[in-house]
């Protein structure tokens, strides 16, 4: 399973298929690698699909800037959504402000479209004073109340079963103009909360989208051994939900389907799962080499597949891009980046308080004594 | 005031608690129509509505990690599960996600729910019906562990589980279910969670104690009292966060103390008890101090009579430390 992008897609332009029709076997698509349409696009909001490339672009450049400060010391660990901008930005474009989004680990693009400060993107992988989560998690876990990006752990899969009881309370509440994101990767599909969050989400004809970005590889395990289904799509139906399945690094297909899922749960008709046929260009995390358990070869073929040069070279067919824009723009990024890091780490380490704080609501006597026997440098 | 069971009682804070507050939902399995299956949700699903009272899928993971998405979104959802050696399924929820929401998101999210199980032996239910997992869960930052001992605590500690921006794990001694009746307020009134409470006030040894052993150790105080040992009893109410000063304070006046539990006996509540009573009341103690529990064995269908402390085994327990030299 995997690699068939070339076998599968969309040959129509006359009109844009239903990803729904496509179905969870198929492959929705409407840009192919060279930047040529296989199938009409629909017509996006204004602005959009310029935006989406400046935020592809845009991720890119932060992702090899965390990446280099974590080879010189400066930060623990990063993991980088190399590969996989179209899928995450594509769907994560299709929520509305109001929407709540629980994440997996490559998700970060979607909080700072969502209007995270890079400033804190930045400290939360610095972990010191200037992160808001006060340095509690390793680089990479982001909270964000404000733009309704919530907190992710390592665990794999739990905030599946999350997402589920968020839309749930949006039932509850009868908070109608609302719907839940959940993403995941290929691996989380194997997991308890998979099985649990499809199921109860179904169950409830819940308001949610989950999107499984299937990046082909759970650190060093291929899709292959980690499911017999024929895709991950197809697990949906077992549920008694539609899965759709999308060409991943076509950022428009993931917009657009991602779009007509988050529609459908907004008019009340239930979840929808989506699988992104994806690549990760990189390794797992930056303690992760693959070159030990996979052909690179293989992600070479997928460096052709591009989501960032398919999506530019689709835009420039449109006169909506050229390369004087990229250049402005990356060189704006880049200023941006150099900037916020400079800014972030002069900050100063994390206050010892913080150890303590956060745990309940309160700090209860317990802990006040344990905090205090330390500030007092007490023995027992 | 009304005589109530702690059934009674529980199920009459659940309803006092979603008249007060929409945003107090229940979910589990068998809890709507059915009402439970020991009857603590009995009529809630009649007046509140599938909406609020939902019987959920058979997971128990699903049942406790949908419940924490509904309380980051703005709930207080209240998950059953319906006996506390099914919690297991669901541990990484609670270990991961609600005791860690608030800490690793720096309070930008929140978990106000309470996972109500019932917990502990009574019902010759072998040792999937009769566990008692408190030191599991007190093990784990961020969480609050109660266990009520009547029917009046039983009520006043819920209600303020519910309406506290914690995560709490509220275990329900089955044994006490329909152990007897207590005068019980009417209407709202909470019980700090915070404070232990001195269920009986003695000046010769303390015994300190929750749950279901409560009672038993209150029949053995009694009994001790006719021989001229005066016991003093501390029922935690909560193990985590707990209250060391009330423990600390009783057998500073006593100078001897026990720790009852039914869990088995390593790394327990009552070693924690122990523990601590060594290491910050050592000048004031008389005696070593005692544990009295479960063995560390898994719990028994056929012998639950001889795992489970009873009378005799406290009894012995207080006159070995009173009379010790």
């Amino acid at each position: 399973m995997g690699n068939s992008v070339a076998a599968k897609k969309t040959t129509s332009t006359a009109e844009t298929p239903d990803p729904y029709e496509v179905g969870p076997l198929g492959l929705f698509q409407l840009v192919d690698e060279t930047g040529t349409e296989t199938a009409a696009v629909p017509e996006l909001p204004e602005g959009l699909a310029v935006r989406l490339l400046e935020a592809m672009l845009f991720q890119r450049a932060l992702d090899q800037r965390m990446l280099n400060l974590q080879r010189q010391g400066r930060i623990g660990f990063y993991g980088t959504a190399k590969g996989q901008e179209g899928a995450v930005l594509g769907s994560g474009a299709a929520f509305e402000e109001q929407d709540w989004c629980y994440p997996a680990l490559r998700e970060g693009a979607i909080a700072l479209w969502r209007g995270m400060k890079l400033d804190h993107y930045i400290a939360q992988c610095f972990g010191n004073a200037a992160d808001p989560t006060h340095g509690r998690q390793m680089p990479c876990h982001y909270s964000d109340a404000p733009s309704r990006y919530v907190s992710l752990s390592s665990p794999i899969g739990t905030q599946i079963s999350h997402a589920a009881g968020a839309a749930r309370a949006i039932q509850i509440k009868g908070d109608k103009d609302k719907i839940v994101g959940g993403w995941m990767g290929d691996g989380a599909t194997s997991s308890n909360d998979f099985h649990a969050g499809m199921n109860f989400a179904a169950v409830w004809k819940a308001p949610i989208v989950y999107i499984c970005q299937n990046n082909q590889w759970a650190i060093s395990v291929p899709a292959a051994a980690q499911t017999a289904s024929e895709t991950f799509a197809i697990k949906a139906e077992a549920y008694g939900m539609p899965g759709m399945r999308v060409d991943g690094n076509d950022v428009l297909a993931c917009y657009v389907a991602t779009k007509l899922a988050a529609d459908r749960a907004r008019r009340g008709e239930g979840p929808t799962f989506i699988e992104m046929l994806t690549f990760r260009l990189g390794g797992h995390s930056s303690s992760d080499d693959p070159t030990k358990y996979r052909d690179e070869s293989i992600a070479k073929q997928w460096e052709q597949r591009d989501p960032l040069d398919r999506h530019r070279t689709w835009l420039v067919g449109k006169g909506m891009w050229t390369d004087k824009m990229q250049d402005d723009f990356l060189a704006e990024a880049g200023t941006a980046i150099s900037e916020a890091i400079t800014r972030v780490e002069a900050a100063p380490p994390v206050e010892t308080e913080t150890l303590f704080s956060d745990v309940w609501a309160d700090v209860p006597a317990m802990l006040r004594d344990q905090q205090d026997r330390y500030t007092n440098e007490e023995t027992v | 005031m009304p005589q109530m069971t702690m059934l009674d009682a529980l199920n009459d804070a659940l309803h006092i608690a979603m008249e007060k507050d929409d945003d107090v939902v229940m979910l589990g399995e068998d809890i709507g129509k059915k009402g439970g299956v020991f009857g603590t949700t009995a009529g809630l699903h009649e007046k509140f509505g599938e909406m609020r009272v939902m019987d959920t899928p058979l997971s128990e993971c699903g049942i406790i990690g949908t419940a924490v998405g509904m309380a980051i979104y703005g709930l207080r959802p209240v998950p059953e599960i319906q006996f506390q050696d099914f919690i297991f399924p669901g541990f990484d929820q609670i270990v991961s996600e609600m005791a860690k929401m608030r800490y690793r998101s720096g309070g930008h999210f929140t978990c106000p729910m309470v996972v109500r199980t019932p917990s502990g032996g009574g019902i010759r239910g072998g040792h999937y019906h009769s566990q008692s997992g408190e030191a599991y869960f007190a093990h784990t930052p961020g969480l609050r562990v109660v266990m009520p001992s009547t029917p009046r605590e039983a009520k006043g500690l819920m209600l303020s589980a519910i309406f506290c921006d914690d995560p709490v794990i509220f275990l329900e001694p089955k044994a006490l279910y329909r152990h007897g009746k207590e005068e019980v307020e009417e209407g709202f009134f909470t019980i700090d969670m915070d404070k232990a409470r001195i269920a009986r006030e003695g000046k010769d040894v303390t015994v300190v104690t929750w749950g279901a052993m409560t009672p038993i150790c209150q029949d053995a105080a009694t009994e001790v009292a006719e021989k001229g040992i005066d016991v003093e009893i501390v029922d935690m109410r909560s193990m985590l966060p707990w209250d060391a000063e009330t423990v600390l304070d009783s057998v500073r006046k006593t100078g001897r103390c026990i720790a009852v539990q039914e869990a088995p006996r390593t790394c327990s509540f009552a070693s924690e008890i122990a523990a601590t009573v060594a290491e910050k009341a050592v000048d004031s103690l008389e005696a070593p101090v005692g544990r009295v529990s479960g063995f560390d064995t898994p719990f028994p269908y056929a012998l639950e009579h001889v795992y489970k402390p009873d009378k005799k085994r406290v009894t012995n327990a207080i006159e070995y430390v009173a009379s010790y030299e």
